[in-house]
C-alpha cells in the first residue's frame, strides 16, 4: 500500500513517518515511532486510553488520521513529566492511589491536565462530566477523581 | 510437605507495626503514570510480524472446507494456520474442548469463534489475507438462550454429551440421550420441606441475570517466538503464565520446560484473563515463520471472543418464622456457559446463603451449553448473579415482618464455629462485625432523603490459597528483591513487599516485587479468587523469616557466640542478653556486607500450598433515585462496609472496595450481551455495551472492617471478590424501595424500568 510522509512534533521533538493511509494517529505514535505510553483500548473513540493533545487540543488519537497529523504538535504522556520531575497531577496519583492497574492512566492524565488548563479550579462534578470520556474499570473513579482535585489545588497554590 | 507457617502463623494482635497499614507510594505506579509501564502490546521484538485471526460469522455451524491458498500466496503473508495445524486431541475431553475454543476444527460454536489466523509483514496485509481464506460452512440452528437450550428439541451443540449428575425423575436432564446439560449439581443440608413447615412466611420468586464483560481496558495481545530449537517464549497479559504454560504444554505436544510465558503489565482482567485466546495461535504462526508474532484483539474481538460471566437464570424460596429465624431455603439455577464447561457455576450454590446459619437448604444448579463465547471467571465467579436473588428475598422477609434490614440479617448470621452447607467449619470470621459497623454507619443511620429508597445487601467469598512458589534474595548492600510468579493485578506487588519489609524491618523503599517468568519459580496458581496477596504474604513472610534465621546464624559467627546468644528485633541482630557479650547490633546490611562473599549468598524460597485463607463477608448501603418519566436510575450514595483482616494498604483495600462496586453499578443497571436472531453479538463495542463512566457514579464510601485472620502471619483476608457480590441486590433493592416494586431482572436499563413501572401502575388500576 503506498505510503505517505509526514512529518510532525511529538513532545516537543520533531518526526518523520512513512504512514499508510487508513493508519490513524495513535497507530503512528505506538507502531512507527514507538511511543506506546499512549494506549489502544477501543480504537473508536470510546474508551479515552488514547487521548492525546494535537495543536493544544485534547482528542482520541485513534480517531484522527496519521495524514492528517502532517505539520501538527502532539502532546502524550510521555512529555508530561520533566525529566525526573513528575507533574502534579502524576504525584497526586501516586500518592492518593488514582490508579490500579495503570492502562487508562497514560489517557485520564492527559485528559485532566487539559481540564486543568482549561479550568484551574473545577468542581468535583466538572472532573467527573470532563473525564466521562475516560473508561476506567479499576477505581470505580474515587481516588481517580480525588487525585485530580488534589492536583488541581496543588497547581493552584491554595 | 509440611510448612511450620502453615499451622503457626505467627500472628499477634498486638504487634507493632511500622509498614503494614501504611499507604506508600506503589513501586510499579511511576511507570505507569508516565507512559513507561510496559503492557502486552507494548512489547516489540525485532523482525515481529502481525497476526490476526478469521471468525466464524456464523453461530454454529459445521466447517466443511477451508481454503488457504489465495491467502498463502499474498505478498507479505508468512503463515496460515487453521485448526488442522493443531495437535488433534479428542473432543468432549478438558483439553480437547480448550484447543477447539482457541481454533475450530469440525465446528463453529458461536459468532467469533476463530478459523483460521495468518501472520504477516504488516496489518493491513494480514487483514487482506484474511478476507481471501475461503470458508465453506454448513449453517446449523443455533440457540443463545440456555432455558431455550435444556428443553428437548433444541439443537444440540454435542452429540456426545451426556449430563453429568443426570438424576432420574429430573425431567431436565437425562443422561441417556444427548444434551445442552453439562451437569446437574445438587447440594444442600437437612430437611427442606420440614423447615418450610415451620415458617410462618415463605417468599419464592425467579431471578434473571444478563451476562456482562469483565470489561478490562486493555485488549488481549501476545507476542510469541520460536527458537531454531523449538524454544517457545511468550509475552502475554495474563493473570496465570505457570497455568497458560502448563496448559499450551498439553494442547502443542510441548515440553513445558520449552515454554517460557513473561507476564507483562496487565491492563485489568477481574477473572477475564485466566484463560488464554490468540496465545497458542500465535505460537503456532512463530513456530511455522521463525519469527516472532503479535496478536493484538480489537475491542470487538475482545466482546465476541473472549469470556463474559455467566448468566443466569434462578428460582430461589426462603422461609421465615415471625421472630426472623429463616427455616428453609430453596434454589434451582442455570447457568450459561457458552459452548463448553466452564463457568465455575458450583462456586454459586456453596455461597449464595453462606453468612446465614441454615439448617435446611436444598439446591439444584444446571450448567448449560449454548451458541455464546465461553465465559470466563469474574470476581467471585456466578456467585453475584444468584446473591441478587437471594437478597431480594431476604429485604421482601425482613419487610414482612416489620424488621430492620440489618437486624434480620444479624438474627440468622453466621458466628465463629458456624458450619457451612459445603461442610466447611469457619473459624473466625467477620460477618456479625461487618453487619455491626454497617449499622453504625452514618449513611445507614441517616434518613433515607425525599424521593429516594435505599438498599442494602450482604455478601460473601471463600477467599483462596493455593500453590505458590516465591524467593527472596538479599543482595550484598542489605536491599531485598523478591522474585514472584502470582500476576499483579491491581497492585498487589507494593502490599507483598510491605509485608515482607515489615518483617525484616527495612524500610519497604529497600524492597522490590519482580514478576517471574516461568522458567525462574515453581508452579504458581493463577491470580484469582482473592488469593495472592494472602498468599504471598505467607509464603514470603516465610521466606524472610528463613533468612533471618540465616543471618542469625551469621552473626553468631561473627560474634563467636552460640545461635541462641543472637535476637532480630527491630530489623537488627544483637545480643540476645547481657552474659552473650557487648557486641554493636548489625543491620540486615551489615550482615550481607560483610557474608555475602565469604559464605554465598542470603536467599530463601518457599514452595507451597497454602491454606487458611479466612473468609470475606461485606454489607452494600445504596440511596438511588429513579425517574418515572425516563427510567432512568441515579446512584446517589454508596456505602461498602467489608472485613479485609488487616489492610495491608488501606488505600488498595479501599480502591478494591469502590472498583468492585462501580463494576456492580454496570451490571446492575446497564452491561448486557445483546444477540440478534441471527446469534450474532449486536453490541460489540464501549458505545452500545455501556459500562460506567465518572459522571455515572458518586463517590463510594468505604468502611473497613478489621477481624483478623489468624492464620496470616498479619491477619489478612482477601478483598478482591467480596466488592462486587451484593451490588445488583443492594441496587435492586433500593429501587424496590424508592419506586414500590423490585426488580428480579437484570439489567435495570431504563426501558426495562418503564416497563417495570407500568406494570406497577397497571396493577395499582
Amino acid at each position: 500500500m503506498k505510503k505517505h510522509h509526514i512529518t510532525l512534533t511529538v513532545n516537543g521533538d520533531e518526526y518523520d513517518a512513512l504512514v499508510e493511509p487508513q493508519q490513524s494517529l495513535l497507530d503512528v505514535l505506538r507502531d512507527t515511532l514507538m511511543l506506546t505510553g499512549t494506549k489502544e483500548g477501543c480504537a473508536t473513540g470510546d474508551c479515552g486510553a488514547c487521548s492525546v493533545t494535537v495543536d493544544g487540543v485534547l482528542q482520541c488519537a485513534c480517531l484522527m488520521l496519521g495524514v492528517e497529523a502532517n505539520g501538527v504538535h502532539v502532546e502524550t504522556i510521555e512529555g508530561m513529566a520533566q525529566g525526573a520531575d513528575l507533574h502534579p497531577l502524576q504525584k497526586a496519583f501516586l500518592v492518593h492511589n488514582g490508579l490500579q492497574c495503570g492502562i487508562c492512566t497514560p489517557g485520564v492524565l492527559v485528559a485532566a491536565k487539559a481540564l486543568l488548563e482549561r479550568n484551574p479550579d473545577p468542581t468535583e462534578i466538572e472532573v467527573r462530566y470532563w473525564l466521562a470520556g475516560n473508561l476506567c474499570r479499576c477505581t470505580g473513579y474515587d481516588k481517580l477523581i480525588q487525585s485530580v482535585l488534589v492536583a488541581a489545588k496543588e497547581m493552584r497554590g491554595a | 510437605m509440611a510448612h511450620d507457617i502453615l499451622e503457626n502463623s505467627g500472628f499477634a494482635a498486638d504487634r507493632k507495626l511500622n509498614i503494614v497499614g501504611t499507604n506508600p507510594i506503589k513501586h510499579d505506579g511511576w511507570d505507569k503514570v508516565t507512559g513507561a509501564a510496559k503492557f502486552s502490546s507494548d512489547v516489540i521484538l525485532p523482525g515481529m510480524l502481525v497476526g490476526k485471526i478469521l471468525r466464524s460469522p456464523h453461530a454454529h455451524a459445521v466447517i466443511k472446507s477451508i481454503d488457504t491458498s489465495a491467502a498463502a500466496k499474498l505478498a507479505g503473508v508468512k503463515a496460515v494456520v487453521t485448526g488442522a495445524d493443531f495437535p488433534q486431541i479428542k473432543e468432549g475431553t478438558p483439553y480437547g474442548d480448550m484447543t477447539r475454543m482457541v481454533m475450530a476444527q469440525e465446528k463453529v460454536y458461536h459468532e467469533g469463534h476463530p478459523v483460521a489466523a495468518v501472520a504477516a509483514t504488516s496489518e493491513s496485509i494480514a487483514k487482506k489475507a484474511l478476507k481471501l481464506i475461503k470458508v465453506e460452512y454448513e449453517v446449523l440452528p443455533h440457540v443463545i438462550d440456555p432455558v431455550a437450550a435444556m428443553q428437548p428439541d433444541a439443537p444440540i451443540l454435542h452429540s456426545y454429551m451426556r449430563t453429568k449428575g443426570a438424576k432420574p425423575g429430573d425431567p431436565k436432564v437425562s443422561a441417556d440421550r444427548p444434551s445442552n446439560v453439562v451437569e446437574r449439581y445438587e447440594l444442600g443440608v437437612g430437611d427442606v420441606e420440614a423447615g418450610f413447615a415451620e415458617a410462618d412466611f415463605i417468599v419464592e420468586r425467579t431471578f434473571d441475570t444478563k451476562p456482562m464483560h469483565q470489561g478490562y481496558i486493555e485488549p488481549q495481545s501476545c507476542i510469541a517466538s520460536c527458537s531454531e530449537e523449538g524454544e517457545i517464549e511468550l509475552w502475554c497479559c495474563t493473570q496465570a503464565p505457570f497455568v497458560y504454560r502448563d496448559r499450551l504444554s498439553e494442547i502443542l505436544k510441548v515440553d513445558g520446560s520449552k515454554i517460557k510465558v513473561q507476564q507483562s503489565e496487565l491492563g485489568g482482567g477481574f477473572g477475564g484473563k485466566t484463560a488464554f485466546y490468540a496465545e497458542p495461535v500465535a505460537i503456532q504462526l512463530a513456530r511455522k515463520t521463525r519469527r516472532p508474532v503479535k496478536i493484538t484483539f480489537t475491542r470487538s474481538e475482545v466482546f465476541r471472543g473472549t469470556g463474559p460471566v455467566s448468566g443466569t437464570q434462578s428460582r430461589i424460596k426462603i422461609g421465615c418464622k415471625k421472630d426472623g429465624t429463616i427455616t428453609a431455603a430453596d434454589a434451582e439455577l442455570i447457568f450459561q456457559t457458552g459452548p463448553y464447561s466452564g463457568s465455575a457455576f458450583t462456586n454459586a450454590p456453596q455461597a449464595m446463603f453462606t453468612r446465614y446459619d441454615l439448617k435446611n437448604v436444598r439446591t439444584v444448579s444446571y450448567e448449560v451449553v449454548s451458541n455464546r463465547p465461553k465465559v470466563a471467571s469474574f470476581r467471585a465467579p456466578c456467585v453475584p448473579q444468584v446473591v441478587f436473588g437471594v437478597e431480594g428475598i431476604i429485604s421482601e422477609l425482613a419487610n414482612k415482618i416489620g424488621m430492620d434490614q440489618i437486624d434480620f440479617r444479624m438474627k440468622n448470621a453466621m458466628a465463629n464455629g458456624a458450619r457451612t452447607i459445603y461442610a466447611e467449619t469457619f473459624g473466625k470470621i467477620g460477618f456479625i462485625e461487618t453487619l455491626e459497623a454497617a449499622k453504625a454507619c452514618d449513611h445507614y443511620r441517616s434518613p433515607v432523603p425525599k424521593g429516594q429508597g435505599r438498599g442494602i445487601s450482604t455478601g460473601f467469598w471463600f477467599n483462596r490459597g493455593g500453590e505458590t512458589s516465591s524467593t527472596l534474595n538479599v543482595a550484598p548492600d542489605g536491599s531485598v528483591t523478591i522474585t514472584i510468579g502470582t500476576a499483579d493485578v491491581a497492585g498487589s506487588r507494593i502490599s507483598i513487599s510491605m509485608m515482607v519489609a515489615e518483617e525484616l524491618g527495612i524500610p519497604v523503599d529497600k524492597v522490590r516485587a519482580v514478576l517471574a517468568d516461568t522458567h525462574q519459580l515453581g508452579f504458581n496458581r493463577v491470580t484469582a479468587g482473592s488469593r495472592t496477596t494472602f498468599s504471598q504474604g505467607v509464603v514470603l513472610v516465610d521466606c524472610a523469616r528463613k533468612v533471618i534465621k540465616e543471618m542469625s546464624e551469621r552473626a553468631a559467627r561473627i560474634w563467636k557466640v552460640p545461635e541462641e546468644g543472637v535476637e532480630f528485633v527491630n530489623g537488627s541482630f544483637r545480643p540476645a542478653g547481657a552474659n552473650v557479650g557487648e557486641f554493636k547490633p548489625l543491620t540486615i546490611a551489615d550482615i550481607a556486607k560483610q557474608t555475602t562473599n565469604s559464605e554465598g549468598a542470603i536467599a530463601a524460597r518457599s514452595d507451597m500450598n497454602v491454606t487458611g485463607a479466612g473468609p470475606g463477608f461485606g454489607c452494600h448501603i445504596v440511596d438511588v433515585a429513579v425517574d418515572e418519566e425516563t427510567g432512568a436510575v441515579e446512584i446517589k450514595r454508596y456505602t461498602v462496609v467489608e472485613d479485609a483482616g488487616k489492610a495491608i494498604h488501606p488505600l488498595q483495600v479501599e480502591g478494591q472496595f469502590q472498583g468492585g462496586a462501580v463494576q456492580g453499578i454496570g451490571w446492575a443497571l446497564n452491561e448486557e450481551y445483546i444477540f440478534g436472531e441471527d446469534g450474532k453479538m449486536q453490541n460489540p463495542g464501549f458505545l452500545d455495551y455501556r459500562m460506567p463512566v465518572a459522571s455515572d457514579v458518586p463517590n463510594i464510601d468505604t468502611i473497613i472492617v478489621e477481624v483478623p485472620n489468624p492464620r496470616h502471619p498479619f491477619g489478612l483476608r482477601g478483598v478482591g471478590e467480596v466488592p462486587v457480590v451484593p451490588t445488583m441486590a443492594a441496587i435492586a433493592n433500593a429501587i424496590g424501595d424508592c419506586i414500590g416494586i423490585r426488580p428480579q431482572s437484570l439489567p435495570m436499563s431504563p426501558p426495562r424500568m418503564l416497563q417495570l413501572i407500568q406494570a406497577r401502575n397497571a396493577a395499582k388500576q
